[in-house]
């Protein structure tokens, strides 16, 4: 194999690993946009992993799976949401609650259940595939991945542009003000919740019924903490936060292709690296003042 | 929250008063939680009958691998010391209105301080234990206090940094065990291929344990870990310092006005439940019935269950020693179910709907009620202190 065609593997590997990440990571960043710090993002996504498999398995169509996913990481998405942002329980607490229990829930389904594999298609762009090194990682993949194309810039334009994204901001950097006006605080980080849980499913649901074309125990294995973590390493910007989820997949498509290059890099350092990343991110950028100011805390009238 | 109440030393008193006696919101928190315990038994029994097991058959394994006999006892109280110490530190934290999320970590990084000590320091008898149990609080402390010198001096979200602490320690503790001049055990043979885990830690590194199979047998863990529990009850109830401790949490201002130092406190009980998830990781390394080798998953979910006890229990230490004896429970026939063929991660399920069952009654009384925050004030609280100790806060 030539320099140029394992290049062009791992990249490819690392574009199929980056694309899940940047689906939720779409979500995750709206919705701390909206200064919902939300950690179930991993429950989102392991949840619409096992429910597209089994929906495409019992439907024998890898599309409807797909569509089931998203739906169900909206349900998790409405959860969370009426826990954290009508009940006011912590929405750490919320988060960890839920993983555990979409965790403890798929683990035994997917002992006690059988399902059919299904994946859905490779669609490949002609011409555009045949660009040497990035042709075939970009332009050959399955389906749903090009929705990236259209999911970031909606994303983007949503927050930055349209009027729900300015409350949205506004209900994120300072909750109280945004009251005042007259913008429902909790119920805009609601609606930015069902948002990234529908991403997160899509992303989870791509996962599964497009990349492996199965489910298997804890199969999102943490990758919702990485998402967290590549908004956190973009600094609550859509751009750089996409980039993270890149540089996440790619040290991840590394890490499994260097054995094999006859490469010895430490395998620790490159898991870490993504986490610490983020954590150095926010030692520089707090002091900067780029996160949400708001973020994370619950918002209730009258309360300072 | 109760913000304008501690101020007004009038509405404190009526308040405190209307606290010692039970009222009716805590009659309907009681029914609400018991009702949400009897939805999560019913969702258990139901997913189980879906999916073809038997609930009364599941019950009966849980019980026999727990508290049938006096092996499943053993079991039992062995997994119930660090899920209580565990559980008993995140009540420290909590008490001050820090929330630590890492204690996985903590764990972790407390097993390693704990091998590293315990391999490299030659020690007679009971000296190395107890030196291999403080090295383990000493690292699950210092683990905790980098979170806490984060938020002190760049401001970063405690929850964020410690949950993502606890992602380094496991690749910490993997990268130690398999590194041959870290504490990757040694081989034998020339052709034996080393495991990831550490040497087996000398004989006498082992805790004691009274009685031996097949009677009861106690542990010290167990001992320890109550103690320090009714200490850490006692400390927060009753001592000046425990006072400081639940004023910083109810309302970090007005503490910052009566001269507590809030930030330096609020680090101080986060380096404290790090240091009591780190002692749960030495009792782990330490245990008599365990391989007494340092490996990834030496942790084995108790950090992450143990935050779980402490927000069933409420933040109150007391109240942990029972949740975390149920917790024990689960865990112990949780093993012995996926022996009856029934996936044990059926415990997992019961765990989260139970901590559901508990987080969820009081703040859905509070809705229902209006809330705390409802009753009349004296005036709009108003900003006082500048917005650094907000950051802090």
């Amino acid at each position: 194999m030539s320099v140029l065609d394992s290049t062009s593997t791992i990249l490819a590997s690392g574009v199929r690993l980056t694309v899940p990440l940047a689906f939720a990571a779409c979500g995750e960043y709206l919705a701390e946009r909206a200064g919902a710090m939300n950690i179930s993002v991993e429950a989102m996504m392991l949840s619409a992993a096992f429910t597209s498999v089994a929906t495409a398995s019992a439907t024998g169509s890898a599309t409807v799976g797909l569509m089931a996913g998203v739906l169900t990481g909206l349900v998790v998405g409405f959860v969370h949401g009426n826990l954290s942002h009508r009940a006011q329980i912590n929405t750490f607490v919320v988060g960890l609650v839920l993983n555990a229990l979409v965790l403890g829930l798929t683990s035994y389904l997917i002992t006690t259940e059988q399902f059919a594999s299904h994946q859905v298609g490779v669609l490949s762009i002609p011409l555009l595939e045949d660009i040497p090194l990035i042709g075939k990682p970009l332009f050959s993949e399955r389906w749903p991945a090009y929705l990236l194309i259209l999911l970031v810039p909606l994303t983007w334009w949503l927050v930055e542009r349209s009027r729900w994204g300015l409350e949205l901001r506004a209900v994120g950097e300072n909750p109280q003000a945004a009251d005042v006006t007259g913008i429902k605080v909790n119920a805009r980080r609601r609606q930015a919740l069902l948002w990234c849980g529908a991403l997160a499913g899509l992303g989870g649901a791509y996962l599964a019924v497009g990349e492996v074309g199965s489910f298997n125990q804890n199969m999102t294995a943490g990758r919702g903490y990485l998402v967290i973590a590549a908004v956190i390493f973009g600094a609550w910007r859509l751009g750089r936060t996409m980039l993270g989820c890149l540089v996440f997949g790619l040290s991840d498509a590394m890490r499994l292709a260097l054995p094999a290059l006859g490469v010895t890099l430490n395998a620790q350092l490159l898991v870490a690296a993504p986490y610490l990343l983020a954590l150095l991110a926010m030692l520089l950028f707090t002091t900067q003042h780029r996160e949400p100011a708001a973020l994370g805390r619950p918002f209730e009238r009258g309360s300072t | 929250m109760s913000a304008a109440s501690l101020s007004d030393p009038d509405d404190l008193g009526r308040r405190l008063l209307a606290r010692l006696r039970p009222g009716r919101r805590d009659w309907m928190t009681a029914g609400l939680t018991l009702a949400l315990i009897g939805v999560a038994g019913g969702v258990s029994a139901l997913l189980l009958t879906l999916t073809g097991a038997s609930p009364s058959a599941s019950l009966a394994a849980i019980w026999t691998g727990s508290l049938a006999n006096t092996t499943g006892w053993t079991t039992t109280l062995l997994n119930t010391a660090p899920l209580l110490l565990v559980a008993v530190g995140a009540c420290v934290c909590a008490s001050a209105g820090t929330f630590n999320i890492g204690q996985e970590g903590q764990v972790l990084i407390g097993g390693l301080a704990g091998a590293w000590v315990g391999l490299r320091l030659a020690m007679p008898g009971p000296m190395l234990v107890a030196v291999v149990l403080v090295a383990a609080a000493v690292g699950g402390a210092a683990w905790a206090a980098l979170s806490a010198l984060m938020l002190r001096f760049r401001g970063v979200n405690v929850p964020v940094s410690t949950l993502l602490m606890t992602f380094l320690a496991i690749q910490l503790v993997t990268f130690a065990v398999s590194t041959p001049w870290v504490l990757q055990e040694s081989v034998q043979g020339a052709g034996d291929i080393a495991d990831a885990q550490s040497n087996a830690l000398p004989a006498h590194a082992q805790l004691a344990g009274f009685g031996h199979y097949p009677s009861l047998q106690l542990n010290t863990g167990l001992f320890l870990a109550l103690v320090a529990t009714v200490a850490v009850a006692l400390l927060l109830s009753r001592s000046r310092w425990g006072f400081k401790v639940r004023m910083v949490g109810l309302n970090p201002r007005t503490a910052q006005h009566a001269g507590v130092r809030v930030a330096a406190l609020g680090g101080l009980t986060l380096a404290l439940s790090g240091a009591f998830a780190g002692l749960a990781g030495g009792l782990l390394l330490t245990s008599p019935v365990s391989t007494n080798r340092l490996q990834a998953g030496l942790s084995d979910n108790v950090g992450w269950d143990g935050l779980l006890v402490a927000l069933v229990a409420r933040n109150r230490p007391m109240a942990a020693i029972p949740v975390s004896f149920v917790f024990a429970v689960l865990r112990a026939g949780g093993d012995f179910l996926s022996a009856t063929g029934v996936p044990s991660y059926l415990v997992d399920i019961v765990k989260a709907l139970l901590v559901l069952a508990f987080v969820a009654p009081p703040v859905l009384v509070d809705l229902f009620h209006g809330r705390r925050g409802a009753t009349p004030r004296a005036a709009p609280a108003v900003s006082v202190v500048p917005a650094k100790t907000e950051a802090a806060a």
